[in-house]
């Protein structure tokens, strides 16, 4: 066992790569769920962006406009559970449930001759000189777009919900849709959108998987990844800048992992796979003597009943 | 333009109506998929609905069917009560686990002792797993006020990796030449739930489950406990005035969901699955809330919904076996009809109605 | 209570029976795959070899097959269905349909079933298996010869026989040729997670080693190494030709439809008899894909030797001397190891790191 054969800067660089679809599918969700809707159909989303990103891109050439039309699938998707769920107050939980199984099917089908394919490979930016600094050269500035992109959602949604009116609103919506509504807000559009929003997020983040983490295409490919942006929302207490921080964790406990595992430490996987969620529940423990908590109206049904 | 109307009180005729169109509803769009497919729709619907039922080989599918729902329709049960009351429990997935395990474990203990008790005591293990599985996300809500919905579905996770881990330690097979997975519990006699009465799919946890729907059913509508259930769930105020102490029902009804899922999880691993394997667990308790949701969450309606998901499921098999149709389609078909039967219900509780335009906004 | 079981369960298969005999004129040959026909690996290959029966046949049979069924009381609901509908011979593709394929097997005597991986027979039921590794030899010799920093990742799936062989048997070829060779070994608990995968490969890379062996089925890892530039991949369960020349220098690729097309012809001939099938190089269950010019040419010749030796049944890759991990001998000069602790492996051979984990 020789820990001096982990570096460092390689392992925050392929953390930066490792948490970017967590990320992008979270930051989504936190924006659904700050408008006080929960959508378990985050996986069903995912893989939904990453088959259209792959088909485009395959097709087109262009990983570019395979990011753009993952946005364009997993928003399209994540509009049936809008309809379902803010048009025919249908459950969210029983929503999103089956829009993860119908996503599954959708994406299975549509990426029939799609195995074994190669997709054009998307280039990583190019800072220059950036790019030989120690250390931060290889953490911060040797990597492509999306990550980038990632980055500066983050950064945005911080933004938007702090200091916009934007923000407010969609807090507002969040917290008690009644009041919402008695204000003269359009509760049901403002979270329509929200929600549309998110799938965007998520066909992003799935799209990263199948055009840049794997790449290719393989039925079930986004193995779970949706179900962990779920967790990470929580965890993040509904903070842009804490899902940054969660993602890096969640992604850090893997790619740690299986880092000292190269070392030749002998660890107990199981207990390092479960730890990310049991760290979560201890936070919404801890948060629960903070102020901050969930949205208010997370997940109840809002009927304008005039 | 149109506008919904709360109705006073939801209607009898559109909750019974409601699924019947869904179906109709499915059967269109999902013909509309199985031509896009190059299918014959009437042939597909009718392999898919028809078949398992009344088709050549229906004695076989007939006890297939009732063992596929078992377990749907006895988490359903439980899940429902909480939601009733207002408690997500959204973690049964992880109490069906656990239940699975400790109910397994039980058994695998006493290996290969052969006696009548061994299989109660399974019985009794598996419910107190996924009890005490479940009272996790109670308790933590009881007393932090944690989200038991968010707690419910972190525990399903680390109960996966505890399955894991117990797959290919503590409870794999010692003469199973090195590989993952326990003993197969269908070859060990006093431990193995098997068929009541051969040929008719009767295992002890499909009468668990019709228990649990009787029980369900005359507490919930006939049993003061079952109103201090609903009326916490519909007006806790209310409930709190009318002395029903909100803490005592949360861990009351968390604790039932999590026993019967745990049941439900032991009379898997004992009877038709056999082994505790890595991959033991195939989404039961998730598709169970979609069951829950279906079934309106009262008992009958649960018991129903829960055999129509069984026959898409065993009727989605037999698709793909005759006339070769892709599972993805299956899959897609599946999530339509929740997507119609959850859309529709919207009848049952509201009315359409026309507005001038200028009352509306 | 026990004789009416009895009784009944065989008047419900008679009745299944009857209806079988109705199609007899064309052979039905049916399998369950544990993943979806698209996961490019395992079942992906398994549906080729289904394919390759279609296409040698023609109309004389018909083949059916249910992807994606878990493991357990589904499986066994899957395989009486094929049953039921007629099915003559039946291929259960996962180890973990074993029991359920004993279970079926002794309702439908008249049925062939034939299960993958497994240990189990019946008077019915064959099993089969492929010496994978016998490829794993030809890559640690190729990757003992080719890496320049000594150090060799090894992406493992679970700590089961089958992998734990194939590590064993790379390492030893690996360190035949080149005594500095060290394996790292991540054990990533799962078969198939591209993602994971990815990260696995990329923490072998950042680590060292300009070898990656992988026992996982997706091309991430390939993928990965093509990213790094300068690191040597061996192609698994498929070929995954479409990294090659390099990173991807050859591979081993599972390829049933010899054996499918063998067995096929057995029941349709009326010669078919339980069997326990474990084979190699020689019969191309397991074969070696092209092995590109990226690697040196005598360490090609010698690798094709190496395949050659092994077609013939001249050379076996555990062939001793070989001492296990703890320093205990196995193998004395010469002595070649047997099937049934081969099957069982659950050592480490001397010279590798770290434990088995449980």
């Amino acid at each position: 066992m020789d820990l001096s054969v982990i570096n460092p800067a390689l392992l925050l660089a392929s953390l930066m790569v490792a948490s970017t679809p967590i990320l992008l599918a979270a930051l989504g969700e936190l924006m659904v769920e700050r408008a006080g809707v929960l959508n378990l159909g985050v996986e069903g989303m995912m893989i939904t962006g990453a088959i259209c990103g792959f088909v485009i891109a395959v097709n087109t050439g262009s990983p570019g406009l395979g990011f753009l039309a993952a946005t364009l699938g997993g928003s399209a998707l994540s509009l049936i559970f809008a309809v379902l769920t803010q048009v025919a107050l249908a459950n969210q939980v029983a929503s999103g449930l089956a829009l993860t199984l119908f996503g599954l099917g959708l994406s299975s089908l549509m990426g029939q001759g799609y195995v074994g394919v190669k997709p054009p490979a998307t280039p990583e930016v190019n800072f220059g000189p950036l790019g030989d600094i120690p250390f931060f050269g290889a953490v911060f500035f040797s990597h492509d777009l999306v990550v980038y992109l990632g980055l500066a959602l983050t950064a945005a949604i911080w933004v938007m919900l702090k200091y916009t009116r934007a923000g407010l609103i969609l807090r507002g919506v969040g917290e008690n849709h009644d009041a919402a509504h008695a204000l003269g807000y359009k509760v049901v559009r403002v979270r329509i959108a929200a929600i549309a929003f998110g799938g965007a997020c998520a066909g992003l983040g799935g799209a990263y998987i199948s055009l840049v983490r794997v790449p290719q295409w393989t039925d079930g490919m986004t193995a779970g990844t949706g179900w962990i942006a779920l967790a990470l929302v929580v965890f993040a207490s509904w903070k842009a800048g804490r899902v940054l921080l969660g993602a890096w964790l969640f992604g850090g406990v893997t790619v740690l992992q299986l880092n000292l595992q190269a070392a030749g430490v002998a660890i107990p996987v199981e207990y390092l796979n479960m730890s990310p969620y049991l760290i979560t529940i201890l936070v919404l423990v801890i948060m629960s003597a903070d102020r901050t908590r969930a949205p208010g109206s997370l997940g109840r049904i809002f009927h304008a009943s005039d | 333009m149109l506008t919904l109307e709360k109705r006073a009180q939801p209607s009898r005729q559109w909750s019974t109506l409601s699924p019947l169109l869904a179906v109709v509803l499915t059967m269109i769009a999902g013909g509309a998929m199985f031509a896009l497919l190059g299918e014959n729709p009437v042939e597909a619907i009718r392999t898919i609905f028809w078949d398992p039922l009344f088709g050549e080989f229906a004695f076989y599918y007939r006890p297939q069917l009732l063992i596929k729902a078992a377990p749907l329709i006895l988490i359903a049960i439980g899940l429902a009560i909480g939601f009733r009351a207002g408690i997500w429990n959204i973690g049964a997935e992880g109490q069906y686990i656990i239940g699975a395990l400790t109910g397994a474990g039980v058994g695998l203990a006493f290996f290969p002792t052969e006696s009548a008790v061994i299989f109660p005591m399974m019985v009794i293990a598996g419910a107190v797993g996924g009890w005490a599985w479940a009272m996790i996300p109670g308790v933590l809500k009881v007393r932090f006020g944690t989200n038991e919905i968010l707690v419910s579905l972190m525990l399903v996770y680390v109960a996966e990796q505890v399955l894991a881990k117990m797959a290919f330690g503590l409870l794999r097979n010692p003469d199973g030449s090195g590989f993952p997975g326990s003993r197969n519990l269908q070859q060990y006699p006093s431990a193995h739930n098997g068929e009541l009465i051969a040929g008719t799919g009767m295992h002890w946890g499909v009468v668990a489950a019709l228990i649990a729907v009787i029980f369900s059913y005359i507490v919930m509508t006939r049993h003061l406990l079952g109103y201090q259930i609903r009326l916490t769930g519909e007006a806790p105020k209310a409930a709190r005035f009318a002395g029903v102490n909100p803490s005592r029902i949360t861990l009351l009804v968390l604790g039932i969901s999590g026993a019967l899922a745990g049941l439900a999880g032991l009379f898997e691993v004992s009877g038709p699955s056999g082994q505790v394997s890595i991959d033991f667990n195939v989404g039961y308790g998730f598709t169970a809330i979609i069951v829950a949701f279906l079934g309106r969450l009262n008992a009958v309606g649960i018991l129903l919904a829960g055999l129509l998901m069984a026959l898409t499921y065993i009727g989605g098999e037999m698709a793909q076996l005759n006339l070769s149709l892709p599972a993805a389609a299956i899959q897609m078909f599946q999530g339509m009809l929740l997507f119609f039967l959850l859309a529709v219900d919207l009848f049952t509780n509201y009315r359409l109605r026309w507005k001038r335009a200028e009352a509306a906004a | 209570m026990k004789n009416l079981k009895t009784f009944i369960t065989a008047a419900a298969v008679a009745v299944g029976l009857a209806a079988n005999c109705a199609a007899a004129d064309t052979t039905k040959v049916g399998f369950i795959y544990v993943g979806p026909i698209g996961d490019g690996g395992w079942t992906y290959e398994h549906d080729k070899g289904r394919l390759a029966i279609e296409e040698h046949f023609g109309d004389a049979v018909e083949t059916v097959f249910q992807e994606s069924v878990s493991e357990g009381a589904d499986a066994e609901r899957a395989i009486t269905q094929m049953a039921l509908q007629g099915a003559d011979l039946i291929f259960t593709t996962s180890f973990g349909y074993m029991d359920p394929t004993i279970n079926v097997a002794a309702k439908f005597p008249d049925v062939k079933f034939e299960h993958a991986t497994g240990y189990k027979t019946a008077d019915n039921v064959s099993n089969y298996s492929a010496r994978f590794y016998e490829g794993r030899a030809v890559q640690g010799h190729i990757a003992g010869n080719m890496t320049e920093s000594n150090i060799v990742g090894y992406i493992a799936s679970y700590p089961i026989p089958e992998v734990i062989r194939g590590i064993n048997s790379a390492y030893l070829h690996a360190k035949a040729v080149n005594p500095d060779v060290e394996f790292r070994i991540i054990w990533v608990y799962t078969w198939f997670d591209p993602q994971k995968e990815a990260d696995a490969a990329n923490a072998l890379i950042d680590q060292g080693a300009d070898i990656i062996l992988q026992h996982t089925d997706s091309t991430a890892p390939q993928a990965a190494a093509q990213a790094a530039g300068d690191v040597v991949t061996f192609g698994q369960a498929s070929d995954m030709a479409e990294y090659g020349p390099f990173p991807r220098v050859s591979s081993i690729i599972d390829n049933w439809a010899p054996y499918y097309i063998e067995r096929t012809k057995a029941v349709i001939d009326g010669t078919w008899e339980t069997v326990a099938t474990w084979d190699g190089i020689d019969t191309g269950m397991v074969e070696i894909g092209e092995i590109t010019d990226a690697v040196p040419a005598e360490v090609k010749a010698e690798a094709l030797a190496m395949v050659e030796a092994m077609r013939a049944g001249e050379y076996h890759p555990f062939t001793g001397p070989i001492t296990k991990q703890d320093g205990t001998p196995w193998l004395a000069e010469g002595e070649v190891a047997d099937d049934g602790t081969l099957a069982g492996m659950d050592f480490y051979v001397e010279g590798l790191t770290g434990e088995i984990p449980n």
